[in-house]
């Protein structure tokens, strides 16, 4: 350190009395290639001035003695700069570490998604699922039970970032502990219902639509807590329909009913699922309208489902300049004919 | 050449007094210019803070020498004291960015990074005392 110290000290005297001889702008280039090297060597900005003065000393003998006062003055003005620099210096270090910290346990959230969708002959299943920042509040999950019965969950912790990546590991492990045979949508919420009224703090709030398709007779059962309403598609009429549930948000009101809607799926009909990352994706002249979304859909409504859900994303994203506001979550499931 | 000097900090002369004290010690323990400055800054900050929090208090300035380490060093070592408040919550005035007054990079973890050791011992309501060490290099 020391040695690189004195090394830099001489290069600055190098390249100031060079340009002090030529005055031309290759000297002053040095100075600013200079001025990086400090930087790199951590040097603080008190130090690079006692450099300039030990060199002024040196090639000015004869300096003026106020002269040369000014500068202790100008020091002292400097020393608010380098404390400054330094403090600049540790939370650098620490944004590293928190950092760090914060990509193991983003890659740790990663493995609470499913890995895999659920292949079944008569359903074509798209998902996307894109955190604004790191971590994601935004929470889905697939289940596939004896009788091929396909179990869909969307939730939305609201909040976002780490608080809302916490909050979503428990509804993980609290879906993991729920009983082996199959539950009805509205049974499953009582259920989630009481694990999060029972584990969250009293200001977090937890949406979820959970939907349950039965391949054998084509239907679909779904139940609501307070998500973000999704759409179902039917071919025959080319229409576009909400797909609301009516229920109280996870983690109010311990005993809360759910209830259970269900739809007649035919051939080519979708069901879109999503968090309100997707709805709430601001633009410059709002947020968009859910009819927007809608014609978003249709454009793409031909192609394979996870193509459709890729699209859209990719439109919206490059509609907020492909800075997510929010956690943005997009699950599409077609009867296939 | 004086080995310790005691400076009462109630006014921002005292302030002044102290930072002076300290420059000439750094001076005659044959501290360079940027080294001087440091130091007349740490006890600048310290004192300060007696003076803004514990309205009165103490700056010591002490040259020091360490024969127990296998190199023998030299150094400064101020003292800073108050029966003031004391702080409560020493870990987060230890906390880059805490600072209830000044900007950035002011207070105690701007005093520590300009020193080479520092130490704090403080009792909510009866006062602070902060070690800090600059050694010759």
């Amino acid at each position: 350190m020391t040695d690189s110290f004195s090394c830099i000290q001489n290069q600055y005297k190098e390249i100031l009395k060079q340009y002090l001889e030529d005055k031309n702008e290759i000297g002053l280039y040095q100075a600013q290639q200079f001025s990086k090297k400090v930087l790199e060597h951590q040097i603080s900005p008190e130090e690079t001035l006692s450099f300039h003065l030990d060199a002024i000393e040196e090639f000015f003998p004869d300096i003026p003695h106020s002269l040369r006062d000014s500068f202790d003055f100008l020091l002292e003005v400097m020393m608010g700069y380098g404390m400054a620099y330094r403090a600049h210096q540790s939370l650098r270090d620490k944004q590293k570490e928190l950092e760090a910290e914060i990509n193991v346990a983003a890659s740790m959230q990663q493995t609470f998604l499913p890995e895999e969708i659920p292949q079944v002959d008569s359903l074509d299943i798209g998902v996307i699922s894109v955190p604004a920042s790191k971590m994601s509040g935004d929470y889905y999950h697939f289940i596939r039970d004896e009788n091929d019965c396909i179990g869909v969950a969307i939730a939305d912790i609201i909040g976002k970032g780490i608080p809302a990546a916490l909050c979503m590991s428990m509804i993980k492990y609290a879906m993991d502990s729920l009983p082996e045979q199959r539950l009805q949508p509205g049974a499953l919420l009582e259920n989630l219902n009481r694990v999060v009224e029972q584990n969250v703090a009293s200001n977090m709030f937890i949406t979820m639509m959970y939907g349950s398709y039965d391949p054998h007779v084509h239907h679909f059962y779904y139940s609501g807590a307070g998500h973000e309403p999704g759409f179902y598609y039917s071919q025959k009429e080319d229409t576009f329909e909400e797909l609301y549930a009516k229920g109280l948000v996870l983690g109010i009101k311990r005993h809360t009913k759910f209830r259970e809607y269900h739809k007649q799926v035919e051939p080519g009909d979708f069901v879109v699922l999503l968090s309100d990352g997707v709805t709430e994706c601001r633009t410059e002249e709002g947020f968009i309208e859910r009819e927007e979304l809608i014609e978003l859909i249709r454009k793409y409504k031909e192609l394979p489902a996870q193509e459709i859900v890729e699209k859209v994303f990719y439109e919206l994203e490059r509609l907020q300049d492909f800075q997510l506001r929010d956690d943005f979550s997009l699950i599409i499931l077609r009867r296939k004919v | 050449m004086s080995i310790q000097s005691n400076v009462e900090v109630h006014t921002e002369w005292g302030i002044v007094s102290a930072r002076q004290a300290g420059r000439n010690l750094a001076k005659d323990a044959g501290f360079g210019n940027v080294d001087q400055a440091r130091i007349a800054t740490a006890i600048s900050e310290l004192a300060r803070n007696i003076y803004l929090y514990a309205e009165k208090g103490e700056i010591v300035i002490q040259y020091v020498e360490d024969t127990e380490s296998p190199v023998s060093k030299r150094g400064i070592k101020i003292i800073a004291k108050d029966k003031g408040p004391g702080i409560s919550n020493i870990r987060d005035v230890m906390e880059d960015g805490f600072t209830t007054s000044g900007g950035l990079g002011a207070g105690l973890p701007g005093v520590k990074r300009l020193m080479d050791e520092f130490d704090i011992h403080s009792t909510a309501g009866e006062g602070t005392e902060i070690t800090a060490i600059k050694w010759l290099r």
